[in-house]
Protein backbone atom coordinates (compact mmCIF):
# COMPACT_ATOMS: atom_id res chain seq x y z
CA UNK A 1 0.00 0.00 0.00
CA UNK A 2 1.85 2.96 -1.22
CA UNK A 3 1.40 6.00 1.13
CA UNK A 4 3.67 9.00 1.75
CA UNK A 5 3.43 9.04 5.76
CA UNK A 6 6.52 9.49 7.71
CA UNK A 7 6.46 5.79 10.01
CA UNK A 8 8.53 5.71 13.41
CA UNK A 9 8.38 2.25 14.01
CA UNK A 10 6.82 -0.37 12.20
CA UNK A 11 5.32 -3.46 14.50
CA UNK A 12 5.23 -6.34 12.59
CA UNK A 13 2.30 -8.85 13.91
CA UNK A 14 1.99 -11.08 11.53
CA UNK A 15 1.22 -14.62 12.06
CA UNK A 16 -0.07 -13.64 15.64
CA UNK A 17 -3.75 -14.15 17.00
CA UNK A 18 -6.11 -12.03 18.92
CA UNK A 19 -5.14 -10.60 21.21
CA UNK A 20 -1.33 -10.56 20.55
CA UNK A 21 -2.00 -7.72 17.03
CA UNK A 22 -3.16 -5.20 19.82
CA UNK A 23 -0.61 -5.76 22.66
CA UNK A 24 2.26 -5.66 20.18
CA UNK A 25 0.70 -2.58 18.99
CA UNK A 26 0.09 -1.26 22.55
CA UNK A 27 3.97 -1.95 23.38
CA UNK A 28 4.95 0.02 20.53
CA UNK A 29 2.97 3.02 20.99
CA UNK A 30 4.09 3.32 25.06
CA UNK A 31 7.65 4.13 24.34
CA UNK A 32 7.01 6.66 21.19
CA UNK A 33 6.13 10.51 21.57
CA UNK A 34 2.56 12.06 20.46
CA UNK A 35 2.42 12.64 17.41
CA UNK A 36 4.88 9.65 16.25
CA UNK A 37 3.51 7.31 13.61
CA UNK A 38 3.69 3.45 14.02
CA UNK A 39 2.68 0.94 11.27
CA UNK A 40 1.35 -2.14 12.03
CA UNK A 41 1.07 -5.25 9.63
CA UNK A 42 -1.15 -8.30 10.41
CA UNK A 43 -2.62 -11.36 9.15
CA UNK A 44 -4.97 -11.70 11.84
CA UNK A 45 -8.57 -10.86 10.14
CA UNK A 46 -10.10 -9.88 13.77
CA UNK A 47 -7.30 -6.65 13.49
CA UNK A 48 -9.96 -5.53 10.93
CA UNK A 49 -12.04 -4.13 13.93
CA UNK A 50 -9.68 -4.92 16.75
CA UNK A 51 -7.02 -2.20 15.71
CA UNK A 52 -9.37 0.62 14.81
CA UNK A 53 -11.69 -0.10 17.91
CA UNK A 54 -8.63 -0.06 19.99
CA UNK A 55 -6.87 3.46 18.43
CA UNK A 56 -10.18 4.89 19.54
CA UNK A 57 -10.21 3.41 23.30
CA UNK A 58 -6.45 4.96 23.41
CA UNK A 59 -7.50 8.26 21.98
CA UNK A 60 -4.76 7.24 18.78
CA UNK A 61 -5.55 7.88 15.64
CA UNK A 62 -6.37 5.55 12.69
CA UNK A 63 -4.55 7.70 9.94
CA UNK A 64 -5.33 4.92 6.90
CA UNK A 65 -5.37 1.09 6.49
CA UNK A 66 -5.11 -1.06 3.67
CA UNK A 67 -2.89 -4.33 2.60
CA UNK A 68 -0.08 -4.73 2.00
CA UNK A 69 0.79 -8.62 0.25
CA UNK A 70 -0.90 -10.56 2.55
CA UNK A 71 -1.38 -8.61 5.11
CA UNK A 72 -3.93 -6.03 6.89
CA UNK A 73 -1.21 -3.01 7.48
CA UNK A 74 -2.40 0.37 9.54
CA UNK A 75 -0.85 3.32 10.08
CA UNK A 76 -2.15 4.84 13.44
CA UNK A 77 -0.79 8.45 14.96
CA UNK A 78 0.37 8.22 18.71
CA UNK A 79 -2.46 10.61 20.80
CA UNK A 80 -1.72 12.88 23.78
CA UNK A 81 -2.59 10.44 26.05
CA UNK B 1 -11.85 50.33 6.87
CA UNK B 2 -11.77 46.83 5.88
CA UNK B 3 -14.69 44.52 6.49
CA UNK B 4 -13.62 41.07 8.47
CA UNK B 5 -15.17 37.96 8.41
CA UNK B 6 -15.67 36.76 12.37
CA UNK B 7 -13.46 33.76 11.48
CA UNK B 8 -11.28 35.77 9.86
CA UNK B 9 -10.41 37.92 13.02
CA UNK B 10 -10.79 35.01 15.30
CA UNK B 11 -7.75 33.48 13.65
CA UNK B 12 -6.37 37.04 13.92
CA UNK B 13 -6.39 37.42 17.41
CA UNK B 14 -6.20 33.70 18.64
CA UNK B 15 -3.03 31.81 16.63
CA UNK B 16 -3.81 28.13 17.85
CA UNK B 17 -0.43 26.60 16.99
CA UNK B 18 -0.13 22.48 16.43
CA UNK B 19 0.85 21.87 20.35
CA UNK B 20 -2.31 24.31 21.29
CA UNK B 21 -4.62 22.11 19.62
CA UNK B 22 -2.66 19.48 21.57
CA UNK B 23 -2.85 20.71 24.82
CA UNK B 24 -5.90 21.30 24.62
CA UNK B 25 -6.79 18.34 23.08
CA UNK B 26 -5.15 16.56 26.21
CA UNK B 27 -6.67 19.02 28.92
CA UNK B 28 -10.28 18.05 27.21
CA UNK B 29 -9.69 13.86 27.36
CA UNK B 30 -8.46 13.98 30.42
CA UNK B 31 -11.63 16.18 31.94
CA UNK B 32 -13.60 13.27 30.40
CA UNK B 33 -11.56 10.63 31.74
CA UNK B 34 -11.46 12.18 35.37
CA UNK B 35 -15.86 12.35 35.03
CA UNK B 36 -16.00 9.07 34.61
CA UNK B 37 -12.88 6.74 35.95
CA UNK B 38 -14.93 3.58 35.55
CA UNK B 39 -14.79 3.88 31.87
CA UNK B 40 -11.46 3.07 32.46
CA UNK B 41 -11.71 -0.06 34.63
CA UNK B 42 -12.32 -3.59 34.25
CA UNK B 43 -13.45 -6.23 36.61
CA UNK B 44 -13.35 -9.86 35.23
CA UNK B 45 -14.26 -13.14 37.28
CA UNK B 46 -12.71 -16.37 36.11
CA UNK B 47 -14.50 -18.99 37.48
CA UNK B 48 -13.29 -22.16 35.12
CA UNK B 49 -10.65 -24.23 35.12
CA UNK B 50 -10.20 -25.93 31.71
CA UNK B 51 -7.90 -25.30 28.94
CA UNK B 52 -10.54 -23.60 26.97
CA UNK B 53 -11.53 -21.38 29.38
CA UNK B 54 -8.64 -20.03 30.89
CA UNK B 55 -8.58 -18.49 27.33
CA UNK B 56 -11.59 -15.80 27.37
CA UNK B 57 -10.66 -14.14 30.42
CA UNK B 58 -7.32 -13.81 29.86
CA UNK B 59 -7.26 -12.50 26.21
CA UNK B 60 -10.01 -10.17 27.30
CA UNK B 61 -8.23 -8.55 30.36
CA UNK B 62 -4.76 -8.38 28.12
CA UNK B 63 -6.60 -6.40 25.60
CA UNK B 64 -8.62 -4.60 28.21
CA UNK B 65 -4.93 -3.75 29.47
CA UNK B 66 -3.61 -2.63 26.42
CA UNK B 67 -6.23 -0.37 25.34
CA UNK B 68 -5.05 1.38 28.86
CA UNK B 69 -7.73 0.09 31.31
CA UNK B 70 -6.81 -0.94 34.81
CA UNK B 71 -7.98 -4.55 35.01
CA UNK B 72 -8.61 -6.94 38.31
CA UNK B 73 -8.47 -10.28 37.76
CA UNK B 74 -10.32 -12.80 40.26
CA UNK B 75 -10.08 -16.25 39.79
CA UNK B 76 -12.37 -18.13 41.98
CA UNK B 77 -13.14 -21.99 42.34
CA UNK B 78 -12.14 -24.43 39.32
CA UNK B 79 -10.68 -20.90 37.90
CA UNK B 80 -7.78 -20.97 40.45
CA UNK B 81 -6.59 -23.62 37.78
CA UNK B 82 -4.95 -20.94 35.63
CA UNK B 83 -2.71 -19.17 38.04
CA UNK B 84 -1.60 -22.51 40.00
CA UNK B 85 1.86 -22.96 38.84
CA UNK B 86 1.52 -26.23 37.56
CA UNK B 87 -1.35 -24.86 35.19
CA UNK B 88 0.26 -26.03 31.92
CA UNK B 89 -0.14 -29.58 33.07
CA UNK B 90 -3.65 -28.81 35.11
CA UNK B 91 -5.77 -26.82 32.67
CA UNK B 92 -7.21 -29.59 30.21
CA UNK B 93 -10.30 -29.95 27.85
CA UNK B 94 -12.97 -32.61 28.82
CA UNK B 95 -15.46 -33.40 25.49
CA UNK B 96 -17.81 -34.78 27.59
CA UNK B 97 -20.96 -33.61 27.35
CA UNK B 98 -19.63 -30.81 24.96
CA UNK B 99 -20.89 -31.43 21.66
CA UNK B 100 -19.95 -28.34 20.86
CA UNK B 101 -16.22 -29.13 20.82
CA UNK B 102 -14.27 -30.48 17.44
CA UNK B 103 -13.90 -33.76 16.93
CA UNK B 104 -12.06 -35.73 13.85
CA UNK B 105 -15.19 -38.08 13.79
CA UNK B 106 -18.19 -37.46 15.93
CA UNK B 107 -18.27 -39.36 19.42
CA UNK B 108 -20.85 -40.37 22.02
CA UNK B 109 -20.37 -39.48 25.44
CA UNK B 110 -19.93 -43.09 25.71
CA UNK B 111 -16.80 -43.00 24.16
CA UNK B 112 -15.56 -39.57 24.94
CA UNK B 113 -15.79 -40.75 28.62
CA UNK B 114 -13.26 -43.80 28.31
CA UNK B 115 -9.99 -43.63 29.53
CA UNK B 116 -7.19 -40.94 27.87
CA UNK B 117 -10.12 -39.19 26.29
CA UNK B 118 -9.14 -36.22 28.78
CA UNK B 119 -5.69 -36.49 27.16
CA UNK B 120 -5.85 -37.22 23.75
CA UNK B 121 -8.62 -34.02 23.70
CA UNK B 122 -6.51 -31.57 25.65
CA UNK B 123 -3.46 -32.48 23.34
CA UNK B 124 -5.60 -31.89 19.89
CA UNK B 125 -6.95 -28.83 21.47
CA UNK B 126 -2.88 -27.84 22.37
CA UNK B 127 -1.85 -28.64 18.66
CA UNK B 128 -4.87 -26.82 17.07
CA UNK B 129 -4.22 -23.59 19.13
CA UNK B 130 -0.35 -23.69 17.96
CA UNK B 131 -1.15 -24.45 14.15
CA UNK B 132 -3.21 -21.21 14.57
CA UNK B 133 -0.35 -19.20 16.35
CA UNK B 134 -2.86 -18.19 19.19
CA UNK B 135 -0.60 -16.94 22.21
CA UNK B 136 -0.04 -19.66 24.92
CA UNK B 137 -1.88 -19.48 27.98
CA UNK B 138 1.96 -18.63 29.94
CA UNK B 139 2.55 -15.81 27.29
CA UNK B 140 -1.38 -14.22 28.61
CA UNK B 141 -0.42 -14.22 31.91
CA UNK B 142 3.33 -13.14 31.21
CA UNK B 143 1.62 -10.22 29.52
CA UNK B 144 -1.09 -9.53 31.59
CA UNK B 145 0.94 -9.05 34.24
CA UNK B 146 3.53 -6.37 32.33
CA UNK B 147 0.58 -4.72 31.79
CA UNK B 148 -0.05 -4.18 35.84
CA UNK B 149 -3.48 -6.95 35.35
CA UNK B 150 -3.98 -7.54 38.92
CA UNK B 151 -4.29 -11.06 39.50
CA UNK B 152 -6.37 -11.32 43.06
CA UNK B 153 -6.88 -15.10 44.07
CA UNK B 154 -10.18 -15.96 46.13
CA UNK B 155 -9.03 -16.87 49.40
CA UNK B 156 -12.37 -18.56 50.10
CA UNK B 157 -11.73 -21.00 47.47
CA UNK B 158 -8.33 -21.52 48.19
CA UNK B 159 -8.76 -22.54 51.65
CA UNK B 160 -11.71 -25.16 50.17
CA UNK B 161 -9.74 -26.78 47.98
CA UNK B 162 -6.60 -26.78 50.11
CA UNK B 163 -4.07 -24.59 48.11
CA UNK B 164 -0.92 -23.63 49.84
CA UNK B 165 -0.26 -19.48 48.99
CA UNK B 166 3.32 -20.81 47.18
CA UNK B 167 1.59 -23.33 45.06
CA UNK B 168 0.34 -19.99 42.76
CA UNK B 169 2.22 -18.18 40.15
CA UNK B 170 4.40 -15.23 41.06
CA UNK B 171 2.70 -11.70 41.81
CA UNK B 172 -0.78 -12.84 42.66
CA UNK B 173 -2.69 -11.32 45.17
CA UNK B 174 -5.62 -12.85 47.66
CA UNK B 175 -8.88 -11.38 48.50
CA UNK B 176 -12.74 -11.98 48.84
CA UNK B 177 -16.07 -11.06 47.89
CA UNK B 178 -15.96 -7.59 48.88
CA UNK B 179 -12.56 -6.93 47.75
CA UNK B 180 -14.21 -7.80 44.21
CA UNK B 181 -17.31 -6.28 44.84
CA UNK B 182 -15.30 -2.98 45.90
CA UNK B 183 -13.21 -2.93 42.50
CA UNK B 184 -16.68 -3.82 40.38
CA UNK B 185 -18.71 -1.38 41.76
CA UNK B 186 -15.60 1.30 40.03
CA UNK B 187 -15.21 -0.26 36.84
CA UNK B 188 -17.62 -0.02 34.02
CA UNK B 189 -16.79 -3.49 32.58
CA UNK B 190 -17.37 -6.30 34.57
CA UNK B 191 -17.36 -9.74 33.56
CA UNK B 192 -18.01 -13.10 34.97
CA UNK B 193 -16.97 -15.97 32.99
Amino acid sequence: MPTDIHVDEVVDARGLMCPMPILAAAKAMKLLEPGQVIKVLATDKGSLSDIPAWAIDTGNELLTSGTEGDALVFYIRKGEL
Amino acid sequence: MTMQTPAASAAETIPLTEADIRRIVKEEVTKAFASNPASRRAAIIASKGTLDWAYPPLILANAAAAAGMQVSMFFTFYGLNIIHRDFEKKLKVDPVGNPAMPMPVPMPDVVTGMPGMVTMASKMMRSRFAKNNVATIRTLLDSARELEVRLIACQMTVDVFDYAPEEFIEGIEFGGAAAFMSEARRSEVNLFI
